[in-house]
């Protein structure tokens, strides 16, 4: 089989995916919740002592990574188990369609729709933004890229728990490790002050296993223009990139060794 | 139905954990081969293996031992699925779709060329009679509508092997005669079918062959044909009037007579004994009603069958 059929049925799987997700409701009421977030920063700016601006920058910044992540996680965590749970891979699988070839497929589908999300949040954002300063702040994308790259991260590690795990585990573990990615150097600086020996080894391989999403902030940069350097942001994104393959190839030798019943 | 084997089981099992370390056997090495060019009915109670059996031919789930061919190629490569059609029981769909999409959506699973693939979804909606509601959501359809579509998606790339999981379940009179002429329709057209039921009338009606599975064992492959094999026929024969003096035909002990009214109804298995009672009718100036071999049925069959597997399980 030629290379471009292979990528062909991807590409059939990636926009069925995306088609589906972007018809479900659950697609809209977050994004709708999305909206009210960043609108809410409007209010939250006039409230709060400081650069008006600044605080709409962060509280949108902040919006676009929160719900991309749990968009990630809601739809990351039923890729393969609502397909098993609605039933619907039997027939898909019963195709000349290799169980990777599904994965891969199901994964772009869902970045795609990651994608779309977060370009409608940073649209809005950009605009809200201008009504403040009449000048589209580029520079937000500094933070926005690394945001994208750590919601495709979030969503194959919740592929990743969906290939062998119910859908609520799934999304448990998912949650933990985006939180514990955040706090992974805290973590390894905290067990170094203490003497517990367990302590400090469950840490060292907390801080080597999980990933280091902290690596992936540029947020607080971004709105206080403090000096970022491309080399730093593409060395991240290189990171991710990196993180998010090996989670997916895990994901599919799991997957490709499970019964589908 | 050729000579040529399109599906070939070989020393099949199948088991599956029960938790806590046990697992049980669903499927108990099993062997079979399917010909070109036939229907094949796959009988067995809920809970046989009948469905596990599909699921390893299509790779769902993996055996612990054993193989399966596919025209000689091994079917757990997924590229030798591409002359395979599928109907799962009970067919879910990505319900969000209309119908035209979700076909279109399964074609391109295939290497088809758009044109062909336009072609196809329309031929499919026609053939299932669902061409008027092609732009309306999987979600608002009704089971028997679902189970449509579920044979077109089987269909969608021109199969030569179709394997359908109890096509006829969830339809109505009209939908099983239906789904019956499209399966008859798809051996004219030199295709081989495998499915399963637990309705033994669906069998019996369209079947070239049919196998029955217990408990996960194979017990029985019956030729249709070999039903109206003389040693497996019971001649029956119905005639009118007030007294039949048996008299005669005493001496052979296997008629069965019963009588209704002024009806008699007597059964052998013994052709000369059919030939004796049909004089005595005539001697004793009786009116025939009816004369035939009555075919063992596969529901006899079936009992039998698997009566004996329950009795050596039990």
């Amino acid at each position: 089989m030629s290379r471009g059929k292979k990528m062909g049925k991807i590409v059939a799987i990636a926009l069925n995916t995306f088609r589906e997700s972007i018809r479900d409701r659950i697609f809209y009421s977050l994004l709708f919740f999305a909206v009210v977030l960043i609108l809410f920063s409007m209010v939250l700016s006039n409230l709060t002592i400081g650069d008006p601006l600044k605080i709409v920058k962060d509280f949108g910044l902040g919006s676009i990574s929160i719900v991309g992540t749990l968009i990630a996680i809601f739809v990351g965590i039923g890729m393969v188990y609502k397909e098993m749970e609605k039933r619907t891979i039997f027939i898909i699988l019963s195709k000349p369609l290799a169980r990777w070839q599904f994965l891969i497929g199901k994964y772009c589908g869902l970045s795609l729709t990651i994608l779309v999300e977060v370009v409608v949040m940073s649209i809005l954002l950009f605009v809200l933004c201008f009504l403040y300063v009449p000048q589209i702040p580029w520079n937000l994308l500094y933070a926005i890229i690394p945001i994208f790259f750590e919601i495709l991260l979030i969503l194959a590690v919740a592929f990743l728990f969906s290939t062998f795990s119910t859908a609520f585990l799934s999304g448990m573990f998912t949650l933990s490790i985006f939180i514990i990615g955040h706090f992974t150097r805290d973590l390894k600086s905290l067990a170094q002050t203490t003497e517990d020996v367990l302590f400090q080894t469950l840490s060292n391989v907390i801080y080597y296993v999980l990933p280091n999403l902290e690596y992936l902030n540029f947020k607080t940069r971004v709105v206080h223009h403090l000096n970022i350097s491309i080399s730093e942001v593409m060395l991240s994104l290189t990171y991710a990139i990196f993180y998010t393959i090996v989670v997916l190839l895990i994901g599919i030798f799991i997957f490709q060794r499970r019964d589908i019943n | 139905m050729t000579d040529s084997i399109a599906v070939k089981i070989k020393d099949l099992k199948k088991t599956f954990s029960n938790g806590w370390g046990k697992r049980s056997t669903i499927i108990k090495n099993l062997n079979l081969d399917i010909m070109e060019n036939e229907i094949f009915g796959y009988l067995g109670a809920n809970g046989a293996g009948k469905t596990t059996t599909f699921k390893l031919m299509l790779g769902l789930i993996i055996p612990d031992k054993g193989n399966i061919f596919f025209g000689g190629k091994p079917a757990s490569d997924y590229k030798n699925r591409s002359f395979l059609g599928y109907l799962p029981e009970t067919p879910y769909f990505y319900s969000y779709l209309t119908a035209g999409e979700a076909l279109d959506f399964y074609a391109s699973l295939f290497d088809m060329k758009k044109s062909l693939k336009k072609l196809r979804v329309e031929e499919m909606l026609r053939l299932v009679g669902l061409d008027h509601v092609k732009d309306l959501q999987l979600r608002k359809f009704s089971r028997g509508m679902l189970q449509r579509i579920g044979i077109a998606q089987a269909m969608i790339n021109d199969p030569k092997l179709l394997i359908l999981d109890e096509p006829m379940s969830g339809l109505d009179p009209m939908g099983r005669k239906d789904m019956r002429d499209i399966i008859l329709k798809c051996r004219d057209q030199g295709k081989t079918i495998i499915f399963s039921s637990h309705i033994i009338s669906d069998v019996e009606l369209i079947c070239d062959r049919a196998s029955i599975l217990s408990k996960g064992k194979l017990q029985q492959v019956i030729e249709m044909d070999d039903r109206q094999d003389n040693k497996n026929s019971t001649w029956e024969i119905i005639c009118r009037g007030k007294v039949f003096d048996r008299s005669t035909i005493k001496k052979y002990g296997n008629i069965k007579h019963r009588a209704t009214g002024n009806r008699h109804i007597l059964s052998t298995v013994d052709k000369i004994a059919a030939n004796l009672i049909m004089e005595e009718i005539k001697n004793q100036d009786l009116d025939l009603v009816s004369f035939g071999s009555r075919r063992k049925s596969i529901e006899d069959i079936y009992i039998k069958s698997v009566g004996v597997e329950g009795k050596k399980n039990g």
